[in-house]
């Protein structure tokens, strides 16, 4: 039951960071609608030759088909464009096995801590900055409940509006429009913007690996969890046969000496 | 009854505070600010220091450390890595934290070390301000 209790762990930091996630997202959104005619590098939206693809995978096995329906995602992206980053040893054996571009390799701990996602966002933004690449996206592992785990690919950079991510309880659009007043910015736009992205960022690789955890630890207790079952299926058949085999014996046994004593009289 | 403004405090640890107060005063980057109801809608950034919602008459004093700061007309939203109502925090833990901080500070770092030591320094400086000013 040692996954049961890692899964509540993981589960638990997923589900307390989402107010903190929902808020910044609010944020960044108000940001962008309120200062349009500022064009922050990061917003930057280019016409994709190459692009990264941050990969999100686990350390170990034993966590069912966790690992296979992620790299299935992962594989349809052109080898001779994309470059890899990955997390995780897993999913760092399988661009080596498959023989993609491996860019720089990650780790993270059980219990993701924040300073483990820093690192991945530097990375991954000056890559974009530089021009290396033109779009940044992570594909990684949805925690949805302990039942299913979506694998997923979502942008990450250019900074946008974000389609593919869903976040639970974030406002529709229509309260930001509502919302169209000046807003002020102090001391600018920018120095704000560039706190705001540099955080955005970090959050959001930190959020994805929280995910990416819980959804590894309910995946592997499931996993256990069915090896439990199966084990104690195959102990019931096996001891049902073993019994079976040793009544047999019994009554073989007790024919032959009832044989011989009626031989005898 | 009075205006009130809805105060939002999330943390990566999840929502430290959510409520109507009548006024809040913020250690922004371009210094404290009190923002009543009806301000014109503001973002900036907070910078580690004592945060003080009033509410219904009573004082509540908060150490934060750097984050944002949303403002709109009947909401106040803050997003920051730390925050601490004053009779939360543990002195000897701010205390052992700043000492480990300096200390730190002596040694040969990165300049990408000396800039979360400074942060968690002046986290801790932010929860000593807040509670040492409280006892006198």
């Amino acid at each position: 039951m040692v996954a049961a209790s890692k899964m509540r762990t993981a589960q638990e930091a997923t589900l307390s960071t989402r107010p903190f996630g929902q808020l910044l997202y609010r944020m960044r959104r108000t940001a962008t609608t309120h200062a349009p005619d500022f064009i922050h590098p990061l917003l930057a939206t280019r016409a994709v030759r190459r692009r990264a693809v941050i990969l999100f995978g686990t350390d170990k096995g034993l966590c069912g088909a966790l690992n296979s329906n992620l790299f299935r995602l992962a594989m349809q992206f052109d080898p001779a464009t994309t470059l890899f980053i990955t997390a995780g040893k897993r999913a760092a054996q399988f661009i080596a096995r498959t023989g993609r571009r491996l860019a720089a390799e990650f780790t993270f701990a059980d219990s993701p801590r924040f300073a483990e996602a820093r690192p991945i966002a530097a990375f991954a933004r000056d890559l974009f900055l530089k021009g290396d690449v033109d779009q940044v996206l992570i594909v990684a592992t949805r925690f949805i409940n302990t039942l299913i785990q979506q694998p997923s690919v979502v942008e990450f950079l250019p900074i946008g509006e974000i389609t593919g991510l869903k976040i639970p309880g974030a406002e529709s659009d229509g309260d930001v429009a509502a919302d169209t007043g000046e807003v002020l910015f102090e001391f600018s736009a920018e120095t704000v913007l560039a706190y705001l992205f540099g955080h955005y960022l970090n959050i959001y690789v930190y959020r994805v690996m929280l995910e990416a955890k819980a959804s590894e630890q309910s995946a592997r207790m499931v996993a256990m969890q069915n090896a439990t079952d199966s084990a104690a299926g195959l102990i019931k058949d096996l001891t049902l046969e073993y019994n079976n085999v040793r009544q047999t014996n019994i009554t073989k046994e007790l024919l032959e000496i009832a044989g011989g004593q009626l031989g005898n009289d | 009854m009075a205006a009130t403004l809805k105060l939002e405090i999330v943390t990566p640890a999840g929502t430290v505070y959510a409520e109507d107060v009548e006024m809040v005063t913020l250690p922004g980057v371009a210094g404290q600010m009190g923002i009543y109801p009806r301000h014109v809608p503001l973002m900036t950034q907070l910078v580690p220091g004592e945060m003080i919602a009033h509410k219904e008459g009573r004082d509540l004093f908060i150490a934060t450390g750097e984050g944002l700061i949303e403002v709109t007309a009947r909401r106040v939203a803050i997003l920051t890595d730390l925050a601490i109502p004053a009779d939360r925090i543990d002195e000897a833990k701010a205390e052992e934290a700043r000492q480990r901080a300096e200390a730190r500070l002596r040694e040969k770092l990165s300049d990408e070390e000396i800039a979360s030591v400074n942060g968690s320094l002046a986290r801790s400086l932010a929860q000593l301000r807040v509670k040492r000013r409280r006892r006198v």
